[in-house]
Order: C-alpha cells, then sequence, then structure tokens
C-alpha cells in the first residue's frame, strides 16, 4: 500500500481549483466571497502566487475579467458564490459570449446532497448559464474537478473564445482527491475547432482578390481575438494589395486609423466612405467578423453586386445573416498568413485607381463633420481633445454604451489592437467602469480611460470603490448630457419627440460622488476649460471622475436608418428635421 | 419600405421551408439533451420529432435523431449550432444523404364495437400493425414505418374510435455498409 498522505497532488477540491490557477499562469482573479466559496477563498488567503481583486458587485468581476481579457489576449477569471452570486455573473457572462471574450467562470454552490432541495442561495446555476457560456459544467466529484479545470481553460481560450462556467458544490471544495497537471486528454475529444484554412479555398480567395476592380477588406473582432500576429497580417495584407479597409466595432485598431488605407468603422453610425465602399464593392474579404444586423442594414441590398470571401473560425457565422461565396474556416492569422503568401506569390497589386478615386470622393463628403461651438463643449469635439492629448501615451479605453460609445468609435483613433474594450454584441450599460478596473490591473502603468455617459455610469458606479482599494488610477470621462442620449435620439427620430424616461433626473453631484469615495473629481462646463481639465485628469496617478458637461441635444451621425441599404445613409448636414422625418418615417417599433 | 421605424430590419425573408432529419452523435454526459433543446427554443428553431436513446454504453454515446424544418440557410445554421457545441461528436443531415431509412413506433388505442372493430382489425392487418392489447371493447396496435404512413393509419383510425396514440419519434439509419 502506498502513503497518500505524502502525495503532492492528494489535495482538497478548494487547493485543487487555486493550483489550477497557477497551472494556467493566472495572476489575477477578479471575485466576491460567500458561504459556496469560503473554502476556495481560504486557500487564496494562504498563498501569494494569485492576486484577488475584490469588486462591489460580480457584474462588476466580470466585465472587469472581460476589460482585462480583452488587453491582454488571456483569459479573464471570476470566483463567486452561489445562488445571488451566479446569477449577478449571468449579464457578464452573456456579454462575453456575445464578444466571444475568455473567460473562466467559477461559481460555488450547496452541496451535492442539497441539490435540488431549494437551499439556501441555491439556484441551477448551470442551468440558467447554459445559453451564457460557450460551455459548462457541474462537478460532482473531487476527482473529475482538476480535469473539467483544465478543459474549461481550453474551451473558453481556444477556437472562437468565450466564457465558461464550472459550479463546484461545497463539499466537492472539502473532499480530498487526486489532482494532475494540464493534459490532452482532459478535453472533449469531440472538440476540435479548427485553425488552418482549406488551401482550395484560400486559392479561390486569391483569384477573386486578384482581379478585383472595386474591392474591400471588413475586418471585424477575430482579427483581435486571433492575437496581435493576426493584426500584423492583416496590415501586410493591406500593404500588398493596396486595398481599403473598414472595421467594425469590435475590430478596431486591428488596422491603425493613421493608415492611408482606412476608411473608418462601418454599420448605422459608421463613415459615409466605409459604408459605401461595402455596398459598391465587387470583392469583400470578411476577416472576423459576423456580418451583424448593425453592419448589414437591409439584408437583401447589402452589397448587392459583390462576391464574398469569409474568413471565420466558428463554422456558425458563415451564411448566417448574408450568404458568402468563399467560406474559409480557420484562424484568422492562421488563414491570413496563408493568404497573403500565395497572393505574394502568384498574384500583382490590382489597378484600382479609378475605385480610389471613387472613395476619395465619398470622404470628401466629410460624413463626421460637426460644426463648431465655442460656448457649450460638443461630445465630438470632447473626444477629438481627449484623442489628441493623449496621443503617443500608453492608453486603453473602455466604453459605456450608447452615444459617447459611438463617438468614441468615431472619434478616437486606435492604432493598435486590444487598446479598445468595448461592448458591442449585448451593448451591456455598465461595461465600461469595471473594465477599466481590470484593464488597469493588467497594465498598472498605462493609462485607462472609460468614455462613459451619464446615465451608463451609474449602473457599476461602485466599482470605484474597487479601483481606490487595489490603487487603479482609472479615469471615468462621462460625457454628460443628462439624458440616455442614444434612446432620446430613437425617441426624437421615431417617436415624434416624446422623451419618454430619457431625461436623467437627480443626477448626482459627480465631482463629490468621486470625493465621497476617495477619488478625485474634476468638471469641464466650457470648451475653454476643456484641454487644461483634460491634462489635469491626465496627471493625477489616482482614479478620477471626469463630469464633462456637453451639448444635452446632439445627435449621433451618419446614421443608416433601419431598414435601409447602405447607400441610403443620413449624413449630418443633411439630417434637417424635415430629412430626418421623412428617413424615418414609418410605424413605432423601438428596440 | 414599409416596416415600422425599428432599430431592427424587420422583414423576415421568405425562402420555402424544408423538412430535414438530422442524426447527432453526442456524449452521453448531465445535461446534454438540454444544451441540445435550448438551442432549439433559443434560437427559434423548430423541433418536429425528437429521440434520444444511449447507443454505445461503453463509450457513453447516446444518438439524437431531430425532425426540423426551416430555409435551407436555417437548416444550415442548426447543423453548425449543434455541430459547435463541446459533447457534440458529429452531425449528419440524412435527408442529404439521399438514402437514409425513418422508422418511427407508434402505439394506437381504439375503442369500438361491430363493423368498426372488425374495419379497425382489417387495417390494422393491411398496415402490418400488430395487436399487443385486446378487451372486448378495445385494441391497442402497435404500428411501425415512416412517419406519414403512422400518419395515415392513425387518421383511418379516427373515425373508427381513436383513443390516443403514443409515438416514439423519428429514428434514422443510411443504407449501406457504412456508420455515421
Ligand atoms: C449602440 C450600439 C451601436 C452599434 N453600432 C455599430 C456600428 O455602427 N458599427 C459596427 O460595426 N458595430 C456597431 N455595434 C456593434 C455591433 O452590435 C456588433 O457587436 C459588432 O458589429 C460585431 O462585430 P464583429 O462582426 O467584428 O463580430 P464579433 O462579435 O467581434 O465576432 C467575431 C467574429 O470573428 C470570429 N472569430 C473569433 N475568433 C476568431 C479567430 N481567431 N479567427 C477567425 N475568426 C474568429 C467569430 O466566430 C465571430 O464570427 C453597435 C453596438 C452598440 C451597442
Ligand atoms: C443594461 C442596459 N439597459 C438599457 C440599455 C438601453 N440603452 C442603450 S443606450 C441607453 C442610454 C445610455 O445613456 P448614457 O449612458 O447617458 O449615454 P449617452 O447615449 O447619453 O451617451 C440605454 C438606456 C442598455 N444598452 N443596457
Ligand atoms: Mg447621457
Amino acid at each position: 500500500m502506498t502513503d497518500k498522505s505524502h502525495d503532492p497532488n492528494q489535495m482538497t477540491g478548494a487547493a485543487m481549483i487555486v493550483r489550477a490557477l497557477i497551472d494556467h499562469g493566472v495572476q489575477h482573479v477578479f471575485g466576491y466571497p460567500g458561504g459556496a466559496v469560503l473554502p476556495i477563498y481560504d486557500e487564496i488567503f494562504q498563498q501569494s502566487e494569485v492576486e484577488h481583486i475584490l469588486v462591489r458587485h460580480e457584474q462588476g468581476a466580470g466585465h472587469a475579467a472581460e476589460g482585462y481579457a480583452r488587453s491582454t489576449g488571456k483569459p479573464g477569471v471570476v470566483l463567486v458564490t452561489s445562488g445571488p452570486g451566479a446569477t449577478n455573473m449571468v449579464t457578464p457572462l452573456t456579454d462575453a459570449l456575445m464578444d466571444s471574450i475568455p473567460l473562466v467562470c467559477i461559481t460555488g454552490q450547496v452541496p451535492t446532497h442539497l441539490i435540488g432541495n431549494d437551499a439556501f442561495q441555491e439556484c441551477d446555476t448551470v442551468g440558467i448559464t447554459r445559453p451564457a457560456t460557450k460551455h459548462n459544467w457541474l462537478v460532482r466529484d473531487v476527482n473529475d474537478l482538476a480535469r473539467v479545470l483544465h478543459e474549461a481553460f481550453y474551451v473558453a481560450t481556444t477556437g472562437r473564445p468565450g466564457p465558461v462556467l464550472v459550479d463546484v458544490p461545497k463539499d466537492v471544495q472539502f473532499a480530498t482527491g487526486t489532482y494532475h497537471p494540464p493534459r490532452k486528454s482532459d478535453v472533449h475529444i469531440s472538440y476540435t475547432p479548427r485553425v488552418k484554412g482549406d488551401a482550395t479555398q484560400i486559392r479561390k480567395a486569391v483569384a477573386l482578390l486578384a482581379n478585383a476592380k472595386r474591392p474591400v477588406i471588413y475586418s471585424g473582432g477575430g482579427v483581435i481575438n486571433s492575437g496581435p500576429e493576426a493584426s500584423k497580417l492583416l496590415r501586410q495584407l493591406v500593404e500588398a494589395t493596396g486595398f481599403p479597409i473598414t472595421s467594425t466595432l469590435m475590430g478596431l485598431g486591428a488596422y491603425p486609423a493613421s493608415g492611408p488605407n482606412w476608411l473608418g468603422m462601418l454599420g448605422m453610425h459608421g463613415t459615409y466612405e466605409a459604408n459605401m465602399t461595402m455596398h459598391d464593392c465587387d470583392v469583400m474579404l470578411c476577416v472576423g467578423a459576423r456580418f451583424d444586423d448593425r453592419i448589414t442594414g437591409r439584408v437583401d441590398a447589402f452589397s448587392p453586386g459583390s462576391k464574398k470571401i469569409h474568413i471565420d473560425i466558428d463554422p456558425s457565422s458563415i451564411n448566417k445573416n448574408i450568404r458568402v461565396d468563399v467560406p474559409i474556416i480557420g484562424d484568422a492569422g492562421n488563414v491570413l498568413g496563408d493568404l497573403l503568401q500565395v497572393f505574394k506569390a502568384e498574384a500583382k497589386k490590382p489597378d484600382i485607381k479609378a475605385w480610389w478615386q471613387q472613395i476619395a470622393q465619398w470622404r470628401a463628403r466629410n460624413s463626421l463633420s460637426y460644426r463648431k461651438n465655442n460656448d457649450i463643449i460638443l461630445p465630438q469635439y470632447a473626444i477629438q481633445r481627449l484623442f489628441e492629448l493623449t496621443r503617443g501615451k500608453d492608453t486603453y479605453i473602455t466604453t459605456e454604451v450608447g452615444q459617447h460609445q459611438m463617438w468614441a468609435a468615431q472619434f478616437f483613433g486606435f492604432e493598435e489592437p486590444h487598446r479598445w474594450m468595448t461592448s458591442g454584441g449585448l451593448g451591456t450599460m455598465g461595461y465600461g467602469l469595471p473594465a477599466a478596473v481590470g484593464v488597469q490591473v493588467a497594465h498598472p502603468d498605462s493609462l485607462v480611460i472609460d468614455i462613459a455617459g451619464d446615465a451608463s455610469v451609474q449602473m457599476t458606479i461602485q466599482e470605484m470603490s474597487t479601483a481606490v482599494q487595489f490603487e487603479l488610477p482609472i479615469k471615468i470621462f462621462i460625457l454628460n448630457n443628462q439624458y440616455m442620449g442614444m434612446v432620446r435620439q430613437w425617441q426624437q427620430l421615431l417617436h415624434g419627440n416624446r422623451l419618454s424616461h430619457s431625461y436623467s433626473e437627480a443626477l448626482p453631484d459627480f465631482v463629490k460622488l468621486a470625493e465621497a469615495y476617495g477619488c478625485v473629481g474634476l468638471q469641464a462646463t466650457k470648451p475653454s476649460d476643456l484641454d487644461g481639465a483634460i491634462k489635469e485628469m491626465i496627471s493625477i496617478r489616482r482614479p478620477v471622475l471626469f463630469d464633462c458637461r456637453v451639448a444635452a441635444l446632439e445627435n449621433c451621425f451618419p446614421m443608416i436608418p433601419s431598414g435601409k441599404a447602405h447607400n441610403e445613409m443620413l449624413l449630418p448636414e443633411e439630417a434637417t428635421d424635415e430629412a430626418t422625418a421623412k428617413a424615418f418615417a414609418g410605424g413605432k417599433a423601438l428596440v | 419600405m414599409n416596416q415600422p421605424a425599428s432599430a431592427y430590419f424587420l422583414e423576415e425573408r421568405h425562402d420555402p421551408n424544408e423538412t430535414h432529419t438530422l442524426s447527432v452523435l453526442v456524449q452521453n454526459e448531465p445535461g446534454v439533451l438540454a444544451r441540445v433543446i435550448g438551442l432549439f427554443s433559443g434560437r427559434g428553431y423548430n423541433i418536429e420529432s425528437l429521440t434520444v436513446s444511449e447507443t454505445e454504453s461503453q463509450k457513453h454515446l447516446s444518438r439524437i435523431t431531430i425532425v426540423t424544418t426551416g430555409t435551407p440557410m436555417v437548416i444550415q445554421q442548426i447543423k453548425h449550432q449543434l455541430d459547435r457545441m463541446i459533447p457534440v461528436y458529429r452531425v449528419v443531415d440524412m435527408t442529404l444523404t439521399g438514402s437514409s431509412i425513418e422508422r418511427e413506433l407508434a402505439m394506437v388505442k381504439v375503442r369500438g364495437g361491430g363493423d368498426h372493430r372488425v374495419e379497425a382489425l382489417r387495417l390494422a392487418d393491411a398496415f402490418r400493425a400488430r395487436v399487443i392489447d385486446a378487451t372486448t371493447e378495445s385494441f391497442v396496435f402497435e404500428i411501425t414505418g415512416n412517419s406519414s404512413k403512422i400518419n395515415q393509419f392513425i387518421d383511418l383510425m379516427r373515425p373508427l374510435g381513436l383513443v390516443e396514440v403514443s409515438r416514439t419519434g423519428v429514428a434514422a439509419i443510411t443504407r449501406g455498409p457504412e456508420g455515421m
């Protein structure tokens, strides 16, 4: 008989969890304690390799982990208790699923013998989170725990990344079993994401690209997911082909905003030139984007004359909304590498001078223009100043959801991938502040700014306290228009300007609120104050809440009215009341 | 363009619907059926019939047979969505193989006397349905076949005193020597 008491792999379930985190290189966990995870917290207390960041609400932990993941390329890790701890995680899990963010969430559960009894703080966590995760597990036997944890990390980070959840009953945390380090056999043999693209398809794609007269590259979040190498290859492909490139909200930074071939973002609030180029192109190369409804507008009028190539790691993204001609299943970086090689070997830069001339005409419409104002800060101007004054600094931007998010996407130029964290798919107000916390944890010396709205920021404002506790000098730059501006805009354009419950009544005094939390509060009310205040914000090495008072009724343009095609955009100078009313004529079904 | 003003494009496409039978090989583990069913309800896909049972117990494999309807694009989505679930090994579209056999079993209870009773027995014989329970005023028939044959039999039993039906749902397999 062997003496198991000296076997270093014999340990409790709780110890296995911490051990697995260490084995997967996890340095930070975002979490909140409770009865069902106390054994794990006890293990965390007794070691120093994994640092735990205590949030103020589990939703904050989830978004912080998302920001951490998106800015590092590593999975974000969350630890929360059973019942309300788990249900508070539903929003960030769904957010991460929609935006393909790798998260590993560990939840405590009531002891196995109590499951199903409506025990204290029991909920069907795997049932509730099944449609909110890429996969989830309930571990009933401590000897399954190591395998499941390793598989969880693997599933979260490979293929199309996404959130996973491991639910661990309290008795399993206490029980002793055998741990093993990660190994290949931990993973379901049925899970085999495809990385390398099919060579024949790649050849077909190159043939289309080489003969294109009016090409466009439409890139998305998948290029960011794939890692920095994919962005590098994308840039090389643009260089080699000379093609114009646009990107979704999720893909900003993969190609630099200062690059000569950059058209700006496309879609509902994208630039005129990006949308017109998409509409009139003859060959479209889509890389890691999913033809979302904010992009396509009217599907039957979406880029009607083009041959479409679609590179995506997830076969279910292909032909979901838009039928494509040359699908290539594989990792963006991997396929771009192969594609570039074949292109360089077999094709030469097509002559698309006429196409660029056409694009120059669209650009000349200057679709992001806005009139200047010396008395009131316009939100677009505020973002432009923020961008100019942070230029050359090591900056990360997160956002909340609303008009400010769109203005940030339009007016802040991203030069590198992984610098832009926003909730695109779910559109979660309250994402940006905790996401900034997560980003700052990963990059303690960088400048991390949450571009916020006055309504959104109140949804997770309590995480200011987390920032103070962990000395995270995040900057919360509120474009305070005293409205749920995006909602107000829709009400104005679609509902006869009946502003039903979209006014931010009883706003707190943000400066005092900042001080109450132990942060610094700043305010700017006039354009002439703005630069000085932004510089002051940047120079402060503590968390700052910046109340930037902007024009209340500014609308976000350009905009594709719903049900319209890309070439029916509404541009700012055309958006007179009359033209708007006409463009949006119809009934009243709102989001 | 008469759609109501909305953030979404509201017009549906009107491609014709098709019916497909899918065989799905899955790891038989807790929750796997809930995942599959949740996928269909969550994404608004139709389930016309669903049959599931463990088929290889040593390997813990189960086979789920799903009959579904949708436009060709939706059917393709369903297959991809199923295939990307972690415990799913394979998804085969039996309808596209062109050579699959589909069978369903039904138990059909009929109550009545006199001519109806005689007629029910005569039809059962014609459909190769077996009597598996009988009383002086009722029969339970067991019938196997494809769904349309069973539907036809049930329709014929209706005027003869149909009481209730219990059906297994469709199981499917391909012809020839190859497995899925
Ligand atoms: C108020 C509001 C307004 C919005 N307006 C706009 C707008 O005007 N324009 C706009 O663009 N968006 C807009 N969005 C965002 C929009 O809702 C979508 O989130 C976004 O367009 C999706 O981006 P994406 O297509 O890049 O896909 P993502 O959600 O980033 O998906 C990535 C795709 O890449 C694939 N992928 C993942 N990893 C890899 C890999 N390694 N290799 C290859 N492929 C991979 C995935 O399978 C998926 O298909 C708005 C959001 C909000 C909240
Ligand atoms: C959690 C959540 N609830 C509701 C919405 C719907 N919604 C989208 S934008 C918006 C208003 C946001 O207002 P604010 O944060 O002030 O930003 P602004 O549009 O004014 O820049 C609302 C309510 C949402 N996206 N998320
Ligand atoms: Mg606002």
